[in-house]
């Protein structure tokens, strides 16, 4: 800034006595506030996990109570969908998963593992009858493991390749058992 | 074809806002008059080139050219017109280009009517004002574009475009989708542009205080040249809080006011601190006081305007308020990081050259009184930004996500609220400069006796809790004190001039309109304290599924479910309307019709509440519309509010104390000091 | 004979229904959860999916199964307490409408009277600082030393002071 026109009685500023105390609280706060913008921005803008992304351990347990850990499940190709039983889409998609599911289990090395997605345990006991869905089931407990996924809506589908890194997504209800089939082919490849 | 005018007109103002500011600074660092005369114009001009485009906009969104994504996404053939006309900022593109254009009018309301007197500030005023103005314009340019149109490609895939891409034909919708319904409502014609009033108006008095900064002025001058400007932006945004808090009654179906959401503390933080400034305007005013303050406090004021803006539309929260996602967030950033460093460092730069020779001489003077003021707003403001960034800090460095609710607001920001009732009972009768509580105690004894009638009229009438029972009694303490410091003027003044109550009262209220337009404003806000505190102490309710002849029960009212109608109506709504019968004591009281309007175009529902309002209470009932309505019966929810209208009448009254207090004088010029 | 043995035990086999019915019509004159029960929970949850929406009046028909939820866990005999509980490790703790009081979050609790504290802390050292003698400082355009004499508040405030 330039310094102020000449006839102004108050001269330069006193460098003196500068307000080191209020300028450092000031500076302080205002950094801070910026800081945390910045990052909320550039962490917002992650709205997803990345495909080649390690996907960090997480455990569910159905409701029958058996426990599914990623990380004791390595080498294996692991379907994880998350649904919730009020969600309208979810419907669309739940005889098709387990109708794969019928095929794909005796091979040993594919996991299908169903996440209820912020649910009444009642309901979603209903809607696994309804599809007579019998794969394992279970609630994502403090919303933990949607967490970890970014999930942002159901019904959502994510598949752990055998090396534990995300080997591909699908946003939405899977429109056909082939659609299914062939994804999984396609990550059990790599 | 008019489009492009619009939108051509847009890329004009770019070019003359940026001409604007560079012709400003290099007028002011060499003395060119040339240049500033250059800078003037073309800082004149934002506004007529800015108002085409809007009136472009107004004209596409009133013909139903649903081709235009904007026209779609806000208006609808089944829209009447005033909503219409709404629309202009009801999405995010439209709205932004208005707050451009209030902002480019108001710079020019300022250099018509103060070239002359402000000739050394005004420079920068330009600046200031203009640099915003190229920011939103560019905005509005390269992100939120309101003259994009549907296009659809030769793969069927349908694009938004502003011009027509090879191998695709323009769309041809024949219906737009319309504005949510919650906001086909009344309120979407006033609350908006209030609010934008108030945020925008502040831009003026902080272009000043910058430009006062930067020329090294350390005296008075931005201050009072820009104080009707303060004022009037309080006003407006002060009237937009409360016509959305009205909507919100209104339609909203859950019985209150306001909810403590993030994008509406974003709007109710700078009210904080602009409403600080108003007060601690007038320490500088009178004594020359607080110059620090008063620049920090308008610099902060912009700076919130700023970052509510950035909060409601960079898509980061949702809520019923929030613009859907944009990418709008870095860019707003970077202008707020700009803004905030450079304005800090401004202030910081000329601290030591801020300065007055006065002192606060007492713990219990009108200037202490005004200290206290000033530190009780920022302290809530800090409260509510703690609130609002705490969400995010927890999301950033736990992975936890948490909802700070409105429980934290009302304990931490409550006993503070009841504070700042209680300065505002004192206050009319402390006394510049010395004071001791000996004689606050005997000016204030009288009106303090009197105010303790109410705590204990609502002791009788049953109200416990202690906290609301002394909240109305600070209440009433504001409005007691207020009107006998008032009265007793006046009969003093009709006493020494020999006037008669009548004129004694019209000539001091007239030649103190500051003082006693400030009065009323306190008047009035106590009272809304008063309907503040009648639903949040005491706010009951009971919600149950009733068949026809069947009642609802509520602290002593019998709400009786008589008959239910369903229609369609021509402007495209489903509408389920209940018949209910209010009664209590056996007298029927009222009958009111609850009802779900559903949308077929939106495919949402609204709830609109059947309200019975007196001035002790508010029965409010809605129509429950997550249940099913069938034969077997409706589900109602009913709500009583006690005192809630005097939230409504305060807000009037205090409205007509800050007209009384604009109300200009003919006597006296802008450059005279007055003397209240 | 025959036929009447048959018909006794026919008749032996009804009432055994009968009073195997009457134990579940004995369950259904509990009294039910009001709604007005539920809604004192509800509405200090939050929707775990809709953001900033208080559980009592969110129109989704997840909110509605949330609220079914809670009027069987009321019905089981929970209190508040558990309820919320239960609702903030079944869906995380955005649900409760205050955060939960571990880890970072004493921040929330601790803060506000901190600031409270320290505009306490900063009124009384102003107001105290301003009362010391003025050192020279840089001059400054019009300061009042009193109200101008001869204004209608002057007057007033003197007869005010005659009064008194």
């Amino acid at each position: 800034m330039n310094s102020p026109v000449e006839n102004q009685p108050s001269s330069a500023p006193d460098k003196r006595r500068f307000p080191w105390l209020v300028a450092v609280i000031s500076s302080l706060l205002l950094i801070s506030l910026l800081v945390i913008m910045g990052l909320w921005m550039k962490q917002s803008k992650i709205t997803a996990l990345e495909i080649g992304a390690e996907v960090p351990d997480f455990t569910v347990t159905s409701f029958e109570g058996d426990t599914f850990q990623k990380s004791a499940l390595e080498g294996k190709l692991i379907l994880v969908n998350f649904w919730s039983s009020w969600c309208a889409s979810c419907d669309e998609e739940g005889d098709a998963l387990e109708e794969v599911w019928q095929e794909v289990k005796s091979s040993g090395d594919i996991v299908f593992i169903g996440v209820n997605y912020v649910d009444t345990e009642k309901d979603s006991l209903a809607f696994i009858e309804k599809y007579g869905l019998t794969y394992p089931n279970g609630p994502d407990l403090g919303s933990k493991i949607s967490h970890i996924f970014k999930v942002q809506a159901v019904p959502e589908t994510y598949i752990i390749g055998r090396d534990g890194t995300l080997a591909a997504v699908k946003i939405g209800a899977f429109e056909s058992t082939d659609e299914i089939r062939t994804l999984l082919e396609q990550t059990g490849q790599e | 074809m008019i489009a492009n005018i619009g939108f051509g007109v847009l890329v004009i103002t770019l070019v003359t806002s940026l001409i604007a500011v560079i012709t400003a600074v290099y007028g002011v660092t060499s003395k060119t008059r040339a240049m500033l005369e250059t800078s003037r114009l073309a800082a004149l001009s934002t506004f007529p080139l800015l108002s085409i485009s809007i009136a472009v906009l107004i004209v596409l969104l009133l013909s139903g050219n649903f081709e235009y994504v904007y026209v779609y996404q806000t208006t609808s053939l089944s829209m009447p017109v005033y909503l219409k006309i709404a629309a202009l900022w009801g999405g995010q593109q439209g709205s932004l280009l208005f707050w451009c254009w209030l902002l480019s009018g108001f710079t020019f309301i300022v250099l018509i009517r103060k070239w002359k007197q402000d000739r050394d500030l005004l420079p920068w005023v330009i600046v200031v004002t203009n640099i915003t103005i190229f920011f939103f314009t560019l905005l509005v340019l390269f992100f939120e574009n309101p003259f994009l149109k549907y296009y659809i490609m030769y793969n069927g895939e349908i694009i938004t475009s502003l011009f027509q891409p090879f191998h695709a034909i323009a769309a041809d919708p024949t219906d737009g989708s319309g504005l949510n319904p919650l906001l086909r409502h009344f309120g979407m014609v006033v609350h908006p542009p209030m609010l934008y009033l108030g945020f925008v108006g502040f831009i003026i008095p902080f272009a000043y205080a910058i430009a006062a900064l930067i020329e090294g002025r350390t005296d008075d001058h931005w201050l009072k040249a820009t104080r009707k400007w303060s004022l009037t932006a309080w006003l407006f945004l002060s009237l937009g809080l409360v016509l959305g808090s009205r909507w919100a009654y209104d339609v909203l179906g859950w019985g209150g006011y306001w909810s403590w959401d993030p994008v509406e503390i974003s709007a109710f933080m700078p009210w904080l601190t602009g409403t600080a400034y108003l007060h601690s305007m007038v320490m500088q005013d009178k004594r020359g006081l607080f110059k620090h303050w008063n620049i920090a406090l308008i610099i902060l004021t912009f700076c919130l305007v700023i970052f509510g803006t950035f909060l409601t539309r960079s898509g980061l929260f949702s809520s019923v308020h929030a613009f859907s996602e944009s990418e709008l967030g870095p860019a707003f950033f970077i202008f707020i990081t700009v803004m905030f460093i450079a304005s800090l460092g401004l202030l910081l730069y000329r601290w030591s050259s801020l300065s007055s020779g006065y002192q606060i001489k007492s713990f219990f003077s009108r200037e202490s009184a005004f200290l206290y003021n000033n530190l009780l707003f920022i302290a809530i403001f800090a409260i509510c930004l703690l609130g609002v960034i705490f969400p995010i800090l927890s999301e950033l460095f736990t992975g936890q996500q948490v909802t700070v609710g409105p429980q934290f607001y009302e304990s931490a920001a409550g006993p503070l609220f009841a504070l700042l009732l209680l300065l505002m009972g004192i206050v009319p009768l402390t006394a510049w400069s010395t004071s001791t509580a000996r004689n606050l105690g005997k000016s204030i004894w009288k009106p303090a006796l009197v105010s303790l009638t109410f705590p204990i009229a609502a002791l009788i009438l049953g109200a416990h809790r202690w906290v609301a029972v002394l909240a109305i009694w600070l209440a009433a303490l504001v409005i007691c004190v207020t009107l006998y410091d008032y009265i007793r003027s006046i009969r003093l003044r009709a006493a020494s001039q020999h006037e008669s109550i009548g004129k004694a009262f019209i000539t001091l209220t007239s030649r103190n309109r500051r003082r006693y337009g400030g009065y009323i404003i306190h008047v009035g806000v106590a009272l809304m304290g008063v309907g503040i505190i009648g639903i949040e102490f005491f706010q009951t309710q009971t919600q149950s599924m009733v068949k026809q002849g069947e009642t609802l029960e509520l602290s002593g009212y019998t709400v009786t479910y008589n008959n239910l109608e369903i229609t369609d109506t021509p402007d495209g709504r489903n509408v389920a309307e209940a018949e209910m019968t209010i009664t209590r004591d056996g007298r029927d009281l009222k009958v009111v019709y609850p009802r779900i309007d559903y949308y077929y175009d939106s495919d949402q529902a609204v709830t609109v509440p059947g309200l019975r309002t007196t001035l002790a209470d508010d029965l409010y009932i809605i129509l429950v519309d997550w249940e099913p309505v069938t034969s077997e019966g409706a589900t109602f929810k009913v709500f009583r509010n006690p005192l809630m209208n005097w939230f409504w009448i305060g807000s009037i009254v205090a409205v007509l104390g800050t007209l009384l207090a604009l109300w200009p004088s003919r006597e006296r010029k802008s450059i005279q000091k007055e003397p209240a | 004979m025959k036929t009447n043995i048959k018909l006794l035990l026919l008749i032996a086999a009804f009432l055994m229904t009968l009073v195997s019915i009457r134990p579940v019509m004995a369950q259904d004159t509990t009294p039910a959860v009001s709604d007005d029960q539920v809604n004192e929970v509800a509405q200090d949850l939050y929707c775990p999916v809709c953001e900033n929406t208080p559980l009592d009046v969110c129109p989704t028909k997840a909110c509605t199964q949330w609220r079914e939820l809670i009027r069987e866990k009321i019905a089981l005999g929970w209190s508040e307490q558990q309820i919320k509980q239960y609702f903030a490790e079944q869906y995380g703790g955005q649900v409760l409408a205050v955060p939960p009081r571990r880890g970072l979050n004493w921040i929330v609790y601790v803060l506000p009277p901190l600031v409270v504290l320290g505009a306490v802390f900063l009124a009384v050292n102003i107001v105290k600082r301003s009362r010391k003698p003025v050192k020279s400082q840089t001059e400054d355009s019009s300061l009042p030393s009193s109200a101008a004499p001869g204004t209608v508040l002057d007057q007033i405030e003197k007869d005010l002071q005659k009064e008194e």
